[in-house]
């Protein structure tokens, strides 16, 4: 594919809100997890809680789109100056030139959740002011962000579970391939709610410790929010140090609704095909953002394909240990990390593994350590066998 | 700009009063009246009988139609990428997980937790044809086939890769229906190639504009097309079904409007 710049971009997660918050996170090897104690749920487990979400309040005139994601969404763009930066590629390129393109997996559900608890006792209907459009549907995040800047153009929401806001990239990149758009706002927002959090429980798939990727005695997830947005433009107006979208693969595992192929080979077939748009062999890549969720089945069939096709010559690490998994919006807050990788020359670290799983051979990084990649691979992986690898790279210093 | 052009190899249609592909042919060109009925949903056998049996509307509607269009085309569904565009997931599902979640036994049930999922029809699309390309899901409320045929042709015109749009949508039972009140399930599903073949139909080329948008003459198809997402594109099969070369614009997400020039093969 054509290189394409990330002009601005920005990721909140539990480790704080920004990049400046973040990045300090990442240097230290700490966690934002903590034990859960959100809303109402009553689970043994450790999740990742965005501060200042509650408090987090929608401009009047969109208040129709008022619910957890969207104040998440909010947050998320306006920090690092992202909403300037968007405002400027709007002046430059026009209302209808800007495309969206965001990623979530369960949207603004948490408010259906809440209107079930205040169904009218005798009709059983929900409550006048439960907006299903602007809040549950999976689209809300992409209309209100619409809205939000006053866009005229193209918008979509990609839900592909935990692989939704790394294909956002690709479809973007499709979009300004063919000259539709000349910008886009690509990004992903999840936030917590009970569907997932007593959802991933009946799966047995959460941890009752803070997750530990890669460990050999990994038992599950701790689930994240998160909201994280890139702003993609052509790459001729990048300048040294600039971050550059690269390659992006997509695949299916055509294997099981919730169990990765136990192989790997969609992995590997994304991974592949990401080398492949972006031009690059194994060799290049100098640091793999993995998927890395530490459940036993997703860090064994992930490792696999990451040593198959690249030994255990490059450096590699989950962050979800950091963030917690941030389910729709990891793809996008990985990117963000990766950037921070390649702009920092910073290799982070694994918050809460302490054992290796010796049985998967590759260079995973306990601790995170100095080091200058040229080029980071990100991948998302998410039910229903959806995968993405992303590329990106840093306009040398 | 890149013109976003394709050729059009397979066509499949389930809406309330037309079963399938040949039936919508016949009542979008006038030929039979459209009698009221709900939408008729093929048993997936494609699926293993286990999945067969639990297999929801939305899964059943997203399988049938993108079949329909392969067997037209007499592709392999194996080696297509795919592009599903839909409102919601499966809203009965939906439903019965905020029911369970309102009370005090929160205990929901693995399937029905990964059966949530917006991407559950392309997993088991996935599952049942082994297809290993690139998949997209996408939700877009009352824009989804306008978004679902942007990204497909993404993919057919930058990658060169034969892809199969499938736009389908169901139905919520009350308490959210009240909310969203779509009818009835309906699916259209389109399989896209880069290259003009002897199994080519027509060819389309979109462009993003404001035009008004094309409505259709015969009230009640006017009204599915008003009342389902997916049946956004009814103006468009209505060319197809008439063999006839034009223009249509269809409604995409205002002032945005997609207007799709048609040239029969």
């Amino acid at each position: 594919m054509t290189p394409l710049l990330l002009s601005a971009y920005t990721a909140s997660t539990c480790l704080g809100r920004g990049l400046d918050a973040t990045r300090a996170a990442l240097q230290d090897g700490r966690s934002g997890l903590a034990p859960c104690a959100f809303e109402t749920v009553k689970l043994d487990t450790w999740i990742g809680e965005v501060a200042g979400v509650d408090a987090q309040m929608l401009p009047a005139a969109l208040s129709r789109y008022d619910c957890r994601n969207n104040r998440l969404a909010l947050l998320g763009l306006q920090t690092d100056g992202f909403d300037e930066a968007v405002r400027a590629a709007i002046a430059r390129h026009g209302r209808q030139r800007v495309g969206i393109f965001v990623g979530t997996s369960t949207s603004g559900i948490l408010q259906t959740e809440l209107a079930y608890r205040r169904r009218d006792p005798v009709t059983g209907a929900l409550p006048d002011d439960f907006n299903y459009r602007c809040t549950h549907n999976s689209f809300s995040l992409a209309e209100f962000t619409r809205d939000y800047f006053g866009l005229e153009g193209m918008a979509m929401a990609i839900s592909t579970a935990c692989s939704s806001s790394a294909k956002v990239f690709a479809a973007a990149a499709r979009q300004l391939a063919l000259g539709t758009i000349d910008a886009a706002i690509v990004g992903g927002v999840d936030t917590l709610c009970l569907t997932t959090l007593y959802g991933f429980a009946s799966l047995e798939l959460t941890s009752s410790r803070p997750c530990r990727p890669y460990d050999a005695a990994r038992n599950g997830i701790s689930i994240g929010e998160g909201a994280a947005f890139a702003l993609l433009e052509r790459a001729d107006i990048a300048q040294k140090g600039s971050v550059l979208l690269l390659g992006a693969g997509e695949s299916s595992d055509a294997y099981h609704m919730s169990a990765p192929h136990p192989e790997g080979l969609g992995a590997r077939l994304a991974m592949e095909a990401a080398l492949r748009s972006a031009g690059l062999a194994t060799a290049d890549i100098g640091y793999i953002n993995l998927h890395g969720t530490a459940t036993p089945a997703n860090d064994a069939a992930e490792g696999k394909a990451v040593a198959a096709l690249f030994g255990n010559r490059v450096p590699c690490s989950s962050t979800k240990g950091a963030t917690g998994h941030t389910l729709g919006a990891a793809g996008a807050v990985e990117a963000a990390i990766c950037a921070l990788a390649l702009t920092d020359g910073l290799l982070p670290g694994s918050p809460g593994t302490e054992s290796p799983d010796p049985a998967i051979a590759v260079d995973y990084l306990l601790h995170g350590r100095a080091g200058q990649a040229h080029h980071a691979l990100s991948n998302s992986f998410g039910f229903g066998g959806s995968n993405c690898s992303l590329i990106f790279g840093v306009v040398d210093k | 700009m890149n013109a976003l052009t394709a050729w059009i190899e397979g066509i499949g249609c389930i809406a309330p009063g037309l079963p399938d592909w040949p039936s919508a042919r016949a009542v979008l060109r006038g030929e039979q009246p459209l009698l009221p009925a709900p939408s008729l949903l093929p048993i997936p056998t494609l699926l293993p009988p286990a999945e067969r049996r639990r297999a929801s509307r939305v899964v059943k509607v997203a399988l049938a139609v993108g079949l329909e269009a392969i067997a037209q085309a007499g592709a392999d569904a194996s080696t297509l990428a795919t592009v599903f565009a839909a409102s919601g997931a499966d809203g009965h599902n939906c439903h019965a997980l905020c029911e369970q979640l309102a009370t005090d036994d929160r205990q929901i049930s693995p399937t029905r937790f990964h059966n949530s999922v917006h991407n559950a029809a392309a997993g088991y699309w996935g599952i049942a044809t082994k297809a290993m390309a690139p998949c997209q899901v996408i939700s877009a409320y009352d824009a989804g086939f306008g978004a679902g045929l942007l990204d497909a042709l993404g993919q057919v015109v930058v990658d060169r890769q034969p892809t199969l749009l499938i736009a389908y949508d169901s139905e919520y039972p009350e308490p959210i229906f009240a909310k969203r009140p779509v009818p009835d399930v309906a699916g259209i599903s389109l399989l896209l190639t880069p290259e003009r073949s002897e199994r080519s139909l027509a060819c389309i080329t979109v462009t993003p504009g404001t035009d008004a948008v094309d409505t259709l003459a015969d009230p009640a198809l006017e009204a599915l097309r008003n009342s389902i997402p997916a049946l956004r594109a009814l103006p468009l099969l209505a060319r197809l079904a008439r063999g006839e070369a034009g223009s249509v614009c269809l409604d995409y997400l205002p002032p945005m409007q997609l207007t799709v020039s048609i040239q029969p093969c």
